[in-house]
């Protein structure tokens, strides 16, 4: 066991925790306000990607800076992508708010499978090769073999994100009506929010978040297909129960906790079981604190 | 002020109200009595937009607002302090304020007003960035009256704010309801179980039984109807 190795993991860990928290958040910003797991989100992080590849594709051309093609296509593809929740909460679970939770969720499942296979005939089955967009940091030369600079940005984009977020939440007029909505959707109504718009706003950001996920895996990656998603979104999900679905610092603290699991297991013990460290851990959590690490015990009323 | 013409409001199949007529008029404090489940909070959320009623007229200075939503109800300055206060439990003092005035621009006005609620209940000013859910329920019912007053309610509904409530605590908030009538020439509308508090704050009644009200007058009055002594006051 050497220090390298372990470091290296360390910052692998950390790497794929920042993509599972920039999806986790939609998960559990959703679940906090209108109670629904939505299972399609993790396909708007697919689309995500896949609109960055597509204006990537065709801005090569152009003769643009790389670096200029990148964050063009970035834009975009956060601007389709929020244009796709927001467009999904509207036909898939708006007509659905007032029937049971289930309704909503079999719609979740099927907007999930419409939206896999809509990609997957438009850009078939197979992965296809994402552009190396960003140039290689200079001052990362000396640690490139432990940390490179798509991990770089991938990081420091998620802590920029997760600032301006816990800003956004804490402080600014509709962060705050998102967490009374969560917390009372009637008195919400009764101080004059429009929970409409609030569950909107939620979409917006949540997808928002998820696409910028999409954008910086893929440049990582270098391929994607119409799959990626949900996997993704599974992970996601998974890190977000294991904080305590509902909870935003518990997403984050969820997807860390799970992306250290799964890069510390593989690297140590096997890479063929992946999949069984992230659920393996998410059942031992759940079996001694079943509302997650952050969540709060569900209070029964008699 | 308020007039509720013939309102019928329905949850699924069941009636909650069966075709009841209120005024209230500018300047009055205006209780609504009756025992549980006779539709009291029914009526209050039908005039909030929570409940949008099925059938009938209420109407506001004038203007028919039967059915419109809740955050264009909340413009017009009719403002609900709901049964069970409903404060939002994560969020600060600071910010349950914050939130009754969600719809208001004024910047100064907002300060103002929060001073004059910190001055009205000096122990919210004191706890002012605790969590509302760490309050006692007093407290709750304080924040939650400071909270409608955040918004400059022209009209101002209480749904049973002595519920729970230790009788000295009952006294100052009914102390509290009449002030605001007479500083602020607030309208109130207060649905109470408690008959004999509200009648003796209110200056007109109506007692509710199972969806219909069944008498209106002035509390006067009612406080010495024999029916009224017997069912609500138990004397």
């Amino acid at each position: 066991m050497n220090s390298t190795y372990f470091i290296e993991l360390f910052l692998g860990g950390l790497t794929r925790g920042s993509i599972y928290a920039l999806i986790a958040l939609g998960y559990t910003m959703v679940y906090g306000i209108i109670q629904l797991i939505n299972f399609a989100h993790g396909e708007i992080y697919m689309i995500g990607a896949f609109t960055a590849l597509i204006v990537s594709g065709a801005l090569a051309f152009t003769g643009l800076d790389p670096v200029i093609i990148f964050l063009i296509s970035a834009v975009v593809a956060i601007v389709f992508s929020a244009a796709y929740g927001v467009t999904m909460e509207k036909i898939a679970y708006k007509p659905l708010r007032k029937a049971p939770r289930l309704s909503a969720l079999i719609s979740a499942i099927g907007m999930s499978m419409f939206l896999q296979n809509y990609v997957l005939l438009a850009q078939t089955s197979d992965f296809q090769p994402f552009p190396d967009l960003i140039p290689d940091l200079k001052f990362l030369k000396p640690i490139e073999n432990i940390m490179n600079t798509t991990q770089f940005i991938i990081l420091a984009t998620t802590a920029v994100v997760m600032v301006l977020f816990t800003l956004l939440i804490k402080y600014t007029k509709i962060g705050k009506a998102m967490r009374a909505t969560a917390q009372d959707k009637i008195m919400a109504q009764l101080v004059g929010i429009n929970i409409n718009k609030v569950i909107m706003v939620t979409f917006l950001i949540g997808s928002s978040t998820a696409a910028i996920g999409g954008i910086l895996i893929s440049s990582h990656v270098g391929q994607i297909n119409f799959y990626i998603g949900f996997i993704a979104g599974i992970k996601a999900f998974v890190a977000a129960v294991l904080g305590g679905i509902g909870s935003v610092p518990g997403a984050v603290l969820g997807s860390f906790v799970l992306g250290l699991t799964e890069s510390f297991g593989t690297g140590y013990i096997s890479s063929d079981y992946e999949d069984v460290f992230a659920f393996g851990f998410l059942i031992i959590i759940l079996i001694f604190k079943p509302s997650g690490i952050l969540g709060k015990p569900t209070k029964k009323k008699v | 002020m308020l007039k509720i013409e013939n309102l019928k409001t329905y949850y699924g199949n069941i009636q909650a109200l069966k075709g009841i007529n209120i005024e209230i008029s500018e300047g009055e404090i205006v209780t609504l009595i009756g025992a549980n489940g006779a539709g009291k909070t029914t009526t209050l959320m039908s005039i909030s937009g929570v409940v949008p009623p099925r059938s009938g007229k209420i109407s506001f200075n004038g203007k028919d607002i039967t059915g419109i939503a809740p955050d264009a109800i909340v413009p017009l300055g009719i403002i609900q302090v709901p049964e069970g206060r409903r404060i939002f439990p994560d969020l600060t003092i600071t910010e349950n304020l914050d939130m009754g005035a969600f719809l208001r621009k004024d910047d100064a006005g907002i300060k103002r007003d929060m001073d004059y609620v910190f001055n009205l209940f000096p122990i919210l000013a004191e706890r002012r960035s605790q969590r509302g859910g760490t309050l006692s329920g007093g407290e709750q019912q304080m924040l939650a009256i400071s909270r409608a007053l955040m918004a400059k309610p022209k009209l101002l509904l209480l749904d049973e704010p002595s519920l729970g409530l230790a009788p000295i605590l009952v006294q100052l908030i009914f102390d509290i309801i009449k002030k605001i009538n007479k500083e602020q020439k607030t309208t109130v509308f207060l649905v109470e179980q408690n008959a004999n508090m509200a009648l003796k704050t209110a200056h007109k009644g109506y007692v509710m039984e199972t969806g219909r009200i069944t008498m209106a007058d002035t509390c006067a009055n009612l406080l010495k109807n024999d029916e009224v002594r017997k069912a609500y006051l138990g004397i």
